[in-house]
């Protein structure tokens, strides 16, 4: 689009293009291959870099027009940071950044100024990101004087329109942010962004410093604006039940990677990433009858990993359940295992392992699975979890201690492979026993664990490898009846259905178990 | 049914003023006023409700609508200092069977911290930054129980330990500043947690934290509160929190009670339409995402003029329903709705039933 032309589009703010019907086939309005932000951390007299802050490293991903894009993590993830380097407000490390056809990667400040008309950001912070010496007329009318527009009927009118558009009164153009509430000036920030009628709005936790009523007020009107004006959203947010609200597909950051993109439905119904689980399993729901299924919930250990030294392999090895060895080494790629979602693991949740092969669980994920407890185990038998399943469990609290042990490895293992069947629980049994050894070593590591229990497991495998289909079809229904044998076979046969066996490493927990082992793991 | 329960003082208990009630914290028409240039700030205006040991009361509401200041005034915060001119309280504070608002500063010293216990929004600010977190907890120990600082020392590692910190006896010389955000906060519960108080005060514990640390934060107080047997008052404006953990809720708004119950009955049958603007504001993890949120319209009241009649009222889509100007003029007192269960609004029992059922449930 001509620079004239937009400013022509600019005069009259009218109907955008109107947004697509399946988003799958929309044009894409921004691209980004590989981005990188690295901060550099300077040290000395020479101010010699000695590292960096990786706070963005390397992340592809698009935006369709007419969609809103959710990004979510948890502090320090750099989804910030992201929204920054994709306005230009900062310059990338790497990587190019593609916008309506343009590499926008390397402009400078000048070339850059024509194209800001396009791309608009919202911030946080309500009462940081207005001038408080300038009136609300300012500034909203600010990119107009910047961009030497002149809207039809003059600036102070579609300043008025624009006020009464996110639903504030014209009258108080003359007014000073300081008589505004939190809500009230966030609406500001937000007609500021529209002003220019941009393509891309990106939102930098826009409703995060609101208060809940006030919140529905903004997220619903950047919902109307969206139908009303055509707009693309990007949306960078902690919470998730907000994200979820207003994004059509939304990506989850991790360390400055995304570690999963996927639409809204795939993403909440069925995570496949292990950390987008335990995030979604740990969001609270307003809703008392669900206390009873706090089992339900992965609590993820300790804190995210310093991004000066991100871990090797992939970043969430540390902190994750089904870890393996090749967590440790290999970075996995984020990879479209379904359509429409793409995933970073080497060990998916709900679908084919990535590394087969690979089956021997870190010591920390052992620590993970035990202390985590049922999250290693849920997702499989989620659908087809029975009341039997969770009996022996409690029945047998007294061995629980010993056969949370032995449960971590087999445990984990069954819930990782779809082709958990009924041979394959009979094989784990038989491994329990030189497994239960090593593991109830504290110290117990990968290696000495190694050979006995991959024998086994390596074989399943192989199962999953052959039919997949068919593998994960009787996943469940095998994964039921595991937890039904347990109930008739006792304490043998429960270790080694996995699901019985971590029920019982839950409530063998004692509340002192609360000890963030994996914390020190980490660091 | 006396004058008292029937503004919601005490549930069930006719107690007769400066009676010592038989609930462990009773909260008597609790009014906290701070006089400024421009105009008296009701914070707080005849706030009433009991809480017993080993149960978790729920505080929610926007923010300025009283809920941090009814805590700080439990703990006596408002007294210390030169703020304590600045302030007017009045009603009654029992807490285990002493009115707290009477006593003598020394007395309440002598319980704050040992019986009374509080955790802060931001343990950065809340911690001394020159002191390691070790020695913080040893004080805070130490003031109450005369020890050595060696048995102090070996209490705080226990706690440190207690609240998931690894490697305590090396985290114990610690500076806050190396703490990262959840540890923080741990250690902050640690240090409320040191004399094994019986009430505990959590005003937003977990509002600073990933969901993810949130939720252990969360597990741990759950924990700690049943193994201590302590009540525990949660203030926050997060119902996914309040389902998460609350036995009773108190929905507070300009300053006073409109709502409180047990939780499982607010949230099956809230009675207050603001309690319903909550709801169904939240975006919700479980609900249809086509469904569009129904946010409370206008802003939060100023508590210097705070609306006639119901404070709700120029926010209340039902206002007009009851008859006559009453909502504009009159106070709704707190009425109970069914045993332990009280709501303060106009509007008519049947009328609401009708509104939760029909018009605002099947849109959650």
């Amino acid at each position: 689009m001509s620079e004239t032309k937009k400013t022509d589009e600019a005069v009259i703010p009218q109907q955008a293009q109107a947004p697509a019907g399946d988003s799958a086939d929309r044009e894409v309005l921004l691209r980004v291959e590989g981005l990188k932000k690295h901060f550099p951390i300077k040290k000395g007299i020479l101010q010699r870099q000695v590292g960096a802050v990786k706070a963005v490293d390397g992340i592809d991903f698009e935006v369709r027009k007419g969609e809103t894009l959710g990004v979510v993590g948890e502090s320090g993830c750099g989804k910030s940071t992201m929204g920054r380097v994709i306005t230009r407000l900062q310059d990338p490390t790497g990587g190019t950044i593609t916008f309506d056809g343009r590499d926008i990667t390397r402009l400078r400040t000048g070339q850059m100024r024509p194209l800001r008309r396009d791309i608009q950001m919202i911030f946080q912070d309500p009462y940081g990101s207005l001038n408080p010496r300038h009136t609300i007329g300012s500034i909203v009318s600010a990119p107009f004087r910047l961009q030497g527009v002149e809207p039809e009927g003059g600036v102070k009118k579609e300043v008025q329109r624009l006020l009464e558009l996110v639903g504030l009164s014209p009258e108080h153009y003359n007014r000073y942010p300081h008589e505004f509430s939190g809500g009230q000036r966030q609406r500001i920030g937000i007609a500021r962004a529209l002003a220019l009628k941009p393509k891309l709005v990106v939102a930098d936790e826009p409703v995060s410093a609101l208060d809940v009523s006030i919140q529905a007020q903004v997220v619903n009107l950047m919902d109307d604006l969206q139908e009303e004006l055509g707009l693309t959203y990007v949306i960078i947010a902690h919470d998730l039940s907000v994200v979820r609200h207003v994004s059509d597909r939304i990506a989850v950051m991790y360390l400055g990677k995304i570690v999963e993109l996927a639409d809204r439905t795939s993403l909440y119904e069925a995570p496949m990433h292990p950390y987008t689980k335990a995030l979604m399993s740990a969001v609270p729901v307003p809703d008392t009858k669900r206390r009873g299924q706090k089992s339900e919930r992965i609590l993820l250990r300790g804190d995210v990993p310093s991004p000066i030294a991100p871990p090797p392999g992939c970043r969430f090895h540390t902190r994750c359940w089904k870890a393996t060895d090749i967590c440790r080494t290999t970075e996995p790629q984020l990879l479209e295992l379904r359509p429409g979602q793409r995933v970073a693991c080497h060990h998916p949740e709900d679908f084919a392992d990535q590394a087969p092969q690979d089956t021997v669980l870190l010591s920390a994920a052992k620590e993970a699975s035990e202390l985590v407890s049922t999250g290693a185990a849920a997702e499989p038998a989620a659908s087809a979890r029975t009341d039997t399943a969770e009996e022996p469990a409690t029945e047998d609290d007294a061995q629980a201690k010993p056969a949370a042990d032995t449960a971590a490895e087999p445990g984990a293992d069954a819930a990782e492979k779809p082709a958990a069947e009924a041979e394959e629980t009979a094989g784990a049994a038989a491994a329990d026993e030189p497994a239960a050894d090593a593991a109830e070593k504290p110290a117990a590591d990968a290696d000495v664990a190694d050979e006995p229990a991959s024998d086994v497991t390596t074989g399943t495998g192989a199962d999953a490898d052959a039919e997949p289909d068919v593998a994960k079809e009787s996943a469940a229904a095998a994964e039921a009846a595991a937890g039904a044998g347990a109930t008739q076979t006792g304490p043998g046969a429960r270790t080694s259905t996995g699901r019985a066996g971590s029920e019982a490493a839950a409530s063998a927990e004692e509340p002192a178990a609360g000890t963030d082992s994996q914390e020190s793991t980490g660091k | 049914m006396t004058e008292l329960s029937k503004t919601g003082a005490a549930v069930g208990e006719p107690t007769s003023a400066s009676q010592p009630p038989k609930a462990f914290l009773e909260v008597r028409d609790l009014k906290v006023h701070f006089p400024t240039d421009d105009g008296l700030v009701k914070s707080v205006d005849g706030l009433s409700f009991s809480l017993e040991k080993g149960r978790t009361l729920a505080v929610v509401g926007e923010s300025g609508s009283g809920k941090s200041v009814t805590s700080q005034a439990i703990m006596g915060l408002h007294r210390l200092g030169t703020r304590g001119k600045n302030v007017r309280m009045t009603g009654e504070i029992w807490l285990d069977g002493k009115e707290l608002i009477s006593a003598a500063p020394g007395e309440v010293r002598k319980l704050r911290g040992r019986e009374m216990a509080m955790i802060f929004q931001d343990p950065l600010s809340a911690m001394h930054p020159y002191y390691k977190v070790g020695d913080q907890i040893v004080e805070a120990y130490r003031v109450h129980h005369d020890v050595s600082k060696k048995v102090a020392r070996k209490r705080a590692i226990e706690m440190l330990d207690r609240v998931g910190i690894p490697e305590p006896a090396k985290r114990v010389d610690g500076y806050p500043h190396e703490f990262s955000g959840g540890m923080r906060q741990r250690a902050m519960i640690a240090m409320a947690l040191v004399n094994n108080p019986e009430l505990l005060i959590a005003d937003e514990p977990t509002t600073a934290l990933d969901v993810t640390v949130q939720a252990q934060i969360l597990d741990l107080i759950r924990d700690l509160q049943k193994e201590f047997g302590s009540a525990v008052i949660m203030i926050t404006h997060d119902l996914g929190v309040v389902a998460e953990i609350a036995d009773d809720v108190l929905v507070m708004y300009g300053g006073r009670c409109v709502e409180r119950g047990r939780a499982d009955e607010v949230f099956e049958k809230p009675q207050h339409p603001y309690t319903w603007g909550l709801l169904g504001s939240m975006p919700r993890i479980d609900r249809d995402t086509s469904e569009r949120l129904i946010p409370v319209k206008g802003q939060p009241p100023s508590l210097i003029n705070v609306p006639s009649g119901c404070a709700f009222h120029p926010r209340c889509p039902y206002a007009d329903i009851p008859k006559g100007n009453v909502t504009r003029t009159v106070r709704p007192e707190l009425e109970q709705v069914s045993t332990g269960h009280w709501s303060a609004c106009h509007l008519p029992a049947e009328d609401r039933e009708r509104i939760w059922t029909e018009e605002i449930a099947p849109k959650l």
